[in-house]
Parts: structure tokens; sequence; C-alpha cells
């Protein structure tokens, strides 16, 4: 079975067409991230998060409404808790959120004891006969002011290392301008689905930021594998025209490409089905990654480097250089 | 055999390696050294709490505060051992952080106090009451004066104003200052309101508070009493004489008083009794003989627990410290004041519990994700490259069981990210064979031999997974120098599979190709 034999898709001549949907993305991205902003989960600002079930065992007590649970916590001094259903809305198990506003705001050490005793207070009939503390609170987070802003410099050096790292690599092992456009393409690829992350609204939390990492890697090692074609076919011909070659390189690549996206699609998409809801939104961002990872591999970081290279007119002297290396 | 084959050794290196890390896994009965051996679950899959704490060593000097933090850590292990957690881990981290993991604690808020509580336990004599009254009249003169420096008593002044006006003819009786405003009289002490205990701890905190307090003399708070919690708590006077303190104790233990006993404190509940070394029986003795008549507040953490009175001299250096404790609280107490107290107070400054149940959820609908993942893909290799595709199959579950025990191996716990990174590598580890098998379709499409097509296939996609393999590596590696807990053992995974995966590709596959499928001169290969 085969599903790309011999294709010759003109990726190379219709790549003005895929930079402007390319770039329509990318500034919807960024779009989102500059009107609607970054929503931080309480790893990165501090603050406490609760998940509580309050089904009640005696099933003749009314289930709790999400209204109750807001106007009780702005009762007891929390008017800036944020409450959502978690699951069916008739499971009466909510996830509280109380995000300290600055870095500086403390958010004192038994907040988190308060929020129990507030709902042991408030809602007796539901929490009655079953255990408090591993029954009625699933799990319960908090983070101090201290730990948040650290976490935040730690991951934006994390990455700065990474993709010095990787540009190096990809400058040992190819040319500079391999290096550089394969992080072009990946910075195309963190902007779109940071940008989706911003628009839904959906929180950016550590295993979030594991997830955008987890992607720069699968896209790099997908546009390392064109690349490494088009050393392999430049070396074999020196005559043609690079933009021949790169073409009938990303062409070769392209059964490859789409098997591995396909494989790596099914298993990040069945955990985004079945892993729960822990994994969901991490999953999200990974399918998210596959997809663009793969379209920016294809269509984006040959071409860039083509076009980077017409630019300062060093096809030759690329191709030379390439040819060097093994 | 041939001829001896690197490749063949590392084979079976590979796969004894494997069984002997997952045989524990499917094997019930084995030996202990044997049985050791298993993987253990992460917080977030087994239930439990994570405290990180900082120690605070700004009030040490600089060659204490050295050895604080590991004095710290000896402490709490001491203490979460005889607390009774199954495999605990403290560590380490940084400078002056200390990272506390008790998986399948439940009784969360107990573990937690017992972890923070400094147990500083000091025995102080309590002021008289006409002594008391001084000490109050004097810190009320001295906040009235410096009202300005502190803005809640300020604010609740400009209040009381405002109810009260100054012309009012009631105000001329009522001099009271406002810090005494709070304190209400009661039968032996005075009481603190609920309302107001927050603003007073807060107070108590306060070192420019503390300036106002009469030399001699300090303030501290009943302790909270569990079952009322919005009962009122008498706020005591007392002398800053140390009389006795936590390295005068022998040891603590946990009594209970019989239902007969006469003394109301004790009868029927539990408490705690303490018995002194010598030196601090001697000095017990000295102090109860020179204040009878007078209370004795015993202190822990700056909380007053109980403040008897004297009655007579007391030889033989026993006390006890009473108190509607419950029977947990009551052997907490005795848990940390057995253990000492920490060198420097800590503070917890990020905590996750996570309950059984979620985490039980989670290693369902993680595996479930698994194994639906990896059907599917089995499945479509199988139908698109038949054979090969049947033995990179093969190659995946001996990919996956690596996996698991290299993670056995190294001692590290499986978490759900984890879980998800091994999901990911199943999609992930078939790109290795993918680039091969492609390469060598274009090798045998362009008329080669399978022998030679095999060779030359596996040559120069060789290069290719190598690179693209390294550059994976190195997000891997940020992200594990970068992460902690569950970020951390989702990019060990995630390296451990990128390994795994080059090497059943590489070495795995192709044995089994060179050996079985393309011997001799065969014309047909079926990939």
């Amino acid at each position: 079975m085969r599903i790309f034999s011999n294709t010759h898709v003109p990726f190379v001549e219709i790549r003005k067409i895929t930079y402007v949907i390319s770039i329509i993305f990318v500034l919807a991205g960024l779009v989102g991230l500059f009107t609607r902003g970054l929503n931080w989960s309480i790893d990165f600002t501090s603050g406490v998060a609760a998940k509580v079930n309050l089904s009640a065992l005696d099933s003749s007590v009314s289930p709790v409404k999400i209204e109750d649970m807001r106007s009780i916590l702005m009762e007891n001094g929390f008017p800036e808790a944020e409450i959502q259903h978690v699951g069916a809305e008739d499971a009466s198990t909510f996830m509280i959120k109380l995000k300290s506003k600055q870095a500086d705001d403390e958010v004192s050490a038994d907040t988190k004891t308060r929020v129990i005793q507030i709902i042991k207070d408030n809602f007796p009939e539901h929490v009655k006969g079953r255990d408090m503390n591993s029954e009625v609170i699933q799990e319960i987070y908090e983070v101090g002011p201290k730990v948040g802003g650290e976490l935040r410099t730690q991951f934006l050096l994390a990455v700065a290392i990474a993709l010095i790292l990787m540009i190096v690599y990809i400058w040992f092992r190819f040319e500079l301008t391999f290096g550089l456009m394969a992080i072009v393409a990946l910075a195309h690829d963190v902007i779109i689905i940071v940008g989706i992350f911003a628009l839904t609204g959906k929180e950016i939390s550590v295993q979030i930021l594991a997830a955008l990492l987890t992607i720069v890697g699968y896209s790099i090692n997908d546009t390392i594998v064109i690349f490494d074609r088009i050393r392999e076919d430049l070396k074999a011909n020196r005559k043609e025209p690079m933009g021949k070659v790169i073409n009938h390189s990303i062409n070769q690549t392209l059964s490859r490409t789409a098997i591995t996206s396909v494989t790596t699609f099914f298993t990040a998409f069945s955990l985004y089905l079945f892993g729960g809801a822990v994994l969901h939104d991490f999953a999200f961002a990974i399918c998210l990654g596959v997809i663009f990872g793969t379209y920016s591999s294809i269509f984006i970081a040959s071409n860039l480097v083509l076009d980077f290279s017409k630019l300062t007119h060093k096809e030759k002297q690329t191709a030379q250089n390439l040819s060097r290396k093994k | 055999m041939k001829k001896f084959s690197w490749r063949g050794l590392s084979i079976i290196i590979f796969i004894l390696v494997t069984a002997f890390y997952l045989a524990p896994l499917a094997i019930p009965n084995l030996p202990g050294w044997w049985s050791k051996h298993t993987l253990k679950l992460g917080l977030d899959l087994k239930g439990g709490m994570q405290i990180l704490l900082e120690v605070d060593t700004s009030q040490l000097s600089a060659a204490d505060a050295r050895g604080a933090v590991e004095q710290n850590i000896k402490i709490i292990r001491e203490r979460i051992d005889q607390f009774g957690v199954a495999e605990p881990t403290i560590q380490k981290l940084g400078e002056k952080r200390i990272m506390v993991q008790l998986p399948g604690v439940s009784d969360f808020e107990a573990a937690e106090n017992l972890i923070k509580q400094t147990a500083m336990l000091e025995f102080r004599v309590v002021a008289q009451p006409d002594e008391a009254k001084r000490v109050l009249d004097s810190i009320d003169a001295n906040v009235s004066a410096n009202l300005d420096r502190f803005p809640a008593l300020k604010k609740l002044e400009e209040l009381d104003k405002a109810i009260l006006p100054e012309s009012d003819s009631l105000n001329q009786t009522t001099v009271a200052g406002v810090f005494s405003s709070l304190i209400r009289p009661g039968e032996m002490d005075q009481e603190i309101q609920f309302d107001s205990i927050r603003l007073i701890q807060d107070l108590l905190a306060d070192s420019l508070f503390q300036q106002m307090v009469p030399a001699g003399w300090q303030l501290a708070l009943e302790r909270a009493d569990a079952a009322s919690p919005r009962s009122d708590r008498a706020l005591h006077v007392l002398s800053s004489a140390v009389e006795l303190s936590g390295g005068d104790l022998a040891r603590a233990k946990v009594e209970y008083g019989s239902s007969t006993s006469t003394d109301p404190r004790v009868a029927n509940k539990p408490y705690v009794s303490i018995e002194m070394k010598r030196e601090g029986a001697r000095k017990f003795e000295r102090v109860t003989a020179d204040n009878v008549g007078k209370r004795l507040a015993i202190v822990l953490d700056g909380v007053v627990y109980s403040a008897p009175n004297i009655q007579e001299r007391i030889g033989g250096g026993r006390a006890q410290i009473t108190g509607r404790f419950t029977s947990s609280e009551v052997n907490e107490l005795a848990i940390v004041l057995n253990t000492g107290n920490l060198i420097a107070p800590i503070k917890p400054i990020s905590t996750s519990i996570i309950g059984a149940t979620l985490g039980s959820d989670s290693i369902r609908s993680g595996s479930m994700a698994g194994m639906i993942g990896l059907g599917i893909v089995m499945i479509f290799m199988a139908l698109y490259y038949k054979l090969s595709g049947l033995i990179t199959d093969f190659a995946l579950i001996f990919n996956v069981g690596f996996i698991l025990a290299i993670l056995t191996a190294f001692g590290a716990t499986l978490t759900l990210p984890g879980i998800a990174g091994i999901v990911l590598t199943i999609g992930m580890a078939v790109d290795a064979n993918v680039l091969v098998f492609e390469r060598i379709r274009e090798e045998l499409d362009a008329g080669k031999t399978p022998r030679s097509a095999v060779d030359a296939g596996y040559k120069r996609a060789g290069i290719t997974v190598w690179d693209a393999n390294i550059t994976t590596l190195i997000a891997a590696a940020v992200l594990y120098q970068f992460g902690t807990g569950p970020v951390r053992g989702f990019a060990l995974t995630l390296t451990i599979g990128i390994i795994g995966s080059m090497f059943c590709a590489l070495v795995f596959v192709r044995s089994i190709f060179d050996t079985f499928v393309v011997t001799g001169t065969k014309k047909t290969f079926s990939v």
C-alpha cells in the first residue's frame, strides 16, 4: 500500500500562497495574544486551585449550583474566585481558582485552609458522611508568589537555551541559514498555537509549556528529515537549480512526513479523547502542534531557506558548503 | 552462530534488562532483592501531597544557616517516619528549599502542620492580674503615641470616632486605648473575640508592635480550639524569661486520663505527658518553688497550650500538656516534641494535594488512551508495510516495555505526563522505521535487490534518524533541566523513548531483517 508515490507537488512554486496562509495564521495568533493575553494558570500567577466534589450521599439533597458556590465564596471574602463545573452539571464537582493578581500580592499561607473551612461550613448536607480530605477535596494546589514568578523566568530561559542549542546543532550539521530558518518555522508553530490558546481562553499551565516544547522537538524533527534530503540531493545534483532540488526533496520525503504525522496524530488524538480531563488541554496542544508542525516543515522551512539564500545571493555557496558535510 | 556480533549481544542485553525490570510487575512471588525493583507511581497517580518549603535562615548566623537546612530535613524526616508515611521523599532543592512528597496521605492538614511546626517549647511564668493590667496600659499608651505606624489600628480608631463622636459624653469615661478596646476582660484572662483574632495575630507577629510591649514581658494567644473554632481565645501576658525550653525535655508521650480522674483537664481525655532531663527537672523544681500561686504557661511556637496554676513545688521533672485535643492532635504533638524543634522556621511556598480517586482515574484513562493509540498505530503499520510493519509492531511493544523497564531501573516515578510521554513516543517511535522503510522502497523501485536495498536504506536513512532525533533529544534534555515533578517525568520518558526507538529501529528490526527476512538471495521483500 502506498499513499504518496512519485508525487510532483509544486511546493516551491506555490510558496507565495502558503506564506500568505501562514502570515494570516500568525497574525491571528498575535492579535489573540495582544488583545486577550494569556490565561496563565496558578502555577505562574500563584494562588489556590481546588477541585471539590459536593455530590451528597443523601440523594434528597439538591445538587449545588454554581451560583450558590459563587455567592458563598463572595460572602466569605473571595469575590475574585473563578468557578467552573467539572464534568456534568449535576455531578456537583467544581474547580475553584483564586489567583493572585500581582506577583507580590501574597496569598496568605492559609488561604487553602480557609477555602476548605468555608466549604465545610456552608455545605454541611453535601459533605455529610464523606471524608473531607479524601472524598470532597479531590485536589488542591497552592502556589506562593515566589515560585510562580521564578517558574516563568525559568521557562523563558529554557526555551532560549533549547533554541540556541538547536541552531548550533543544525549549523554544525547543515548551514547557518538552515538553522535560522528552522527556528523561524518553529516560532511560526509556537505563535499560532499560543495564539489559539489566547483566543480560546484556555489556561497556560506547566503541562502546556511541556507540550509546547514537545511540539518544538517534533516540528524540528520533521523539518530536519526534509533538510537531510535536501542536503543529499544538492550533493547529487549540483547542476540543478536549488529550487528544483528542494521541491524534489520535499516530494520524496512527503510519504514519510505524512505517515509519521498520522501515527503521532493518532496517539495524541487518542490522548485527547480518552486521556481524561487532566491531559485534555495537553493533548489538544499536541494535536495542534502535529498539524502546524507538519505544515511548516513541508511548506515553510525549506522554502524559507531557498528565499533567504536567494536574497543573500548565496545559493551556490550554500550548496557547496553542504556538500562538504556528511 | 557464525561469529561474535556486537549487535546480537546488545539485543540480548536489551531483552534481559527489560525482562529483569518488568518481571516484578507480572510475577508475584519473586525474591525480595528482585521484587523491590518496581515502578513507583507519582503523586498525581497515587494521590498524596507535596509541599515545597523554604527555610528562613535570616535570623541565623552564616555558619548556622549552612547546617540549618540539613538539620531541618533530618528533623522533618524523623517526624514523618513517626507519623507513619510509606515511602516519603524528602529532598533539598537549591540553597534553602525542601521538597516533601507524601504519597497516599489523606489527612493533609495534620501532615502539613506536623512538618511546618517549629516546635519551640517554652515554659514561662504568667503575669499576675495587676502586672498584666500595667503591661496592657503601657502598650496602649505606646500605641496611641505611635498610631500612625499601625494602619490597621488607626483605621479602627477612625471608625470608632465616626460611631462615637469626640464630643459624646460617653467617650469621656471610656478612655481605653484602641489596643485594649480589642480585649475583653474575661473570668481569668483577657479574651479576644473571634473577629479580632486575625488582627491580633498580625500585631503579635509585627516587630514594630513588639517594641511597644514593655521590656520583660510579651503577649501570646491561647491555642485555638478545634472543636469550636469561632470561640474567643485568651490573650496572655507572659514574662519574657524562658524558665525551661525544649532542650530540657527528655521525652514526651501520649497518655489517656482515666475517667475517674478528679482533674477535669485530663479526665477521659488524651494529653501529652513530658519528662524532663535531670537538669531540666532541677530547673522545673526551682521555678515551681519560686512561683507558687502563680500560673506557668506551656508555650509551643508562641502559642499558649495551657497555663495551669502552680499549687506547690514540683519535683521529679514531670509535667502534662493538656487541652481539648483530639487523639490525632495529641499524637502529633508528642511527635514534634520528641523530634525536637526546627533550627530555623520553615514556610510552605507551594502545596499540591491530589486525592486518591483522581489518581486512579488518571491511570485508567491514561493507559486506556495509550492502548488505543498503540492499537491504531500497530494496525496502521501492519496494513501499510505488511510483514515489515508487523516486525515493527513487535519492536514497538518491546520499546514500550523498555521505557517502563528503564524508568524502573532509574528509580524514577511514573507520572501522568509521563504516561502521556509514553503514548506520544509510540506515535513518534515508528518514525525511524518509517524513514528506513520509505528509503528501502525507493531503493527497491530503483531496481536494487532486497539485500542491497535494505543495506542502502539503513545506511542512508540512518543519518537522518540520528540528525532528527538528536534535535528532539535537545528539547527533551532542556525540558528535563527546567521542569519540576511531573514535567520532569515527561521529559525522562520522552528521552528514554527516543533512545529506545532508535535502538529498536536501527538494531533490533534490522537484525530481524538480516537474520530471517532477507537471507541468501531472496527475490522479494515485503515492505
